[in-house]
């Protein structure tokens, strides 16, 4: 089973690879594009601002690698940024251009305490995982809500979350193992 | 709202976990990973390392512990002491911390809250406060800065600070509460999450400090005994708490 690991310079890397790892996949980081094609599952995590995620994944040709590898139906995860970054547009940095993986937009949060940060239950399912985001996804494919939040969204072969289960202990496993399984 | 979080906090120096008055007479109490991951499995929601000495020669042994942290835990960790620069601070994230903290150094010049906070995002950047009547106190509580701690803490969250760790000098170490009135101020001044710390004796202690702030921060009373986060998890539960269930 080999995952790839899409690094664009912003962290947040090694937790996800040793998340994987942990779960004895053959995983490695893809900086560039043919990683992300031969890959069974390719990975999209998210730490760092929406516009300079989307400049260095273009710099790297990553974002038209993700489009294809999409639109053949490879099967790929976007973690919280990961998410963002895939719908249509983010209002963050004063509005960027997403990959267009998942139709939607990213919005700033407006309620409660922002940055939401911490463990919040997901339903369906009712499983806690943790959250830290200051933007939150808009779309049509939401699959699973937090807290009136759209916790994941699907659309074709693309899986996109907002919580981290890389770092989402037993529960955050658990998911990441789900999304090995069908590969 | 998310879940309320317990936050155990290790003193780390060298790479190891340090056990000391005050700072001072530091005596070495084990492996951070270790006590950590048993942290992690007693049902902590995240943990902060604090690199006590934080010198230009411990840097190596922080940044491989951190390394070491990012491969067994699969909880957040925040990393404090010493960092001084943006690039002090992507160090740390690229080793495999989630968020920094800063305390000393953002007082002396703000504008690292900021810089931080471009490069990081603000869920990374935790803006660290140790207040003594009310006032925010540079180098480990020793020093005055002359303003208030709700003002800085306001300023810290417009800087870009993605959430404010506030301890109490004058209940550290008492183990007597938290100073509720202290965090209600801070907590009402910003809309960031804030980090209770200092003064937990027991779980009614910390039940109070989850009513006004998100999250409390867990250090001498765990006495790094694992088993006691258990029970403590355990004494918050029957007190109605909402704990995440973490099997």
């Amino acid at each position: 089973m080999k995952v790839a690991v899409c690094d664009y310079g912003a962290g947040n890397v090694l937790s996800v690879l040793s998340a994987f790892a942990r779960l004895d996949a053959d995983v490695c980081v893809a900086d560039a594009p043919a990683a992300i094609a031969t890959a069974d599952l390719a990975v999209l995590p998210g730490v760092g601002s929406a516009a300079s995620a989307m400049a260095v994944l273009r710099e790297r040709r990553l974002d038209q690698a993700l489009r294809m590898r999409v639109a053949r139906g490879g099967p790929t995860l976007g973690i919280c940024l990961g998410l963002q970054l895939a719908l249509d547009r983010s209002d963050e940095d004063g509005g960027v251009e997403g990959l267009g993986l998942l139709p939607g937009c990213a919005v700033l949060l407006r309620q409660g305490r922002v940055p939401r940060i911490g463990w919040a239950p997901v339903d369906p399912g009712g499983e806690a995982y943790y959250f830290a985001h200051s933007y939150a996804a808009q779309t049509p494919a939401a699959s699973a809500i937090s807290e009136g939040i759209v916790a994941e969204a699907r659309f074709g072969s693309f899986v996109g979350v907002q919580f981290h289960p890389e770092k989402s202990g037993a529960a955050g496993a658990r998911f990441l193992k789900r999304c090995l399984s069908p590969v | 709202m998310p879940l309320p979080r317990l936050i155990p906090c290790l003193d780390v120096a060298a790479g190891r976990v340090v056990k000391g008055v005050r700072f001072e007479n530091l005596r070495d109490a084990g492996d951070p990973v270790e006590l950590g991951a048993a942290y992690s499995d007693a049902g902590a929601d995240e943990l902060v390392f604090l690199d006590v000495k934080a010198t230009l020669d411990g840097r190596p042994a922080l940044l491989e512990l951190v390394t070491r942290v990012a491969e067994r835990l699969a909880i957040p960790f925040t990393v404090g002491g010493g960092v001084r620069s943006a690039a002090d601070g992507a160090s740390l994230l690229r080793a495999g911390a989630d968020k920094i903290s800063v305390n000393t150094a953002a007082l002396a010049r703000p504008t690292l809250i900021s810089e931080l906070a471009a490069l990081l995002g603000s869920q990374a950047v935790v803006v660290a406060i140790d207040a003594a009547a009310g006032e925010a106190r540079a180098r480990a509580g020793t020093e005055p800065t002359g303003r208030s701690a709700v003002d800085w803490a306001v300023e810290a969250e417009e800087r870009g600070a993605g959430e404010i760790l506030l301890t109490s000098m004058a209940a550290d170490g008492t183990r007597a509460g938290y100073d509720l009135e202290l965090t209600a101020s801070v907590a009402a001044a910003v809309s960031v999450p804030v980090i209770a710390s200092g003064g937990a004796g027991g779980a009614r202690h910390v039940a109070a400090a989850l009513e006004v702030a998100q999250a409390a921060l867990l250090a001498s009373i765990l006495h790094e005994r694992p088993d006691r986060l258990t029970s403590l998890r355990q004494e918050l539960h029957g007190l109605g708490v909402p704990l995440r269930d973490a099997a």
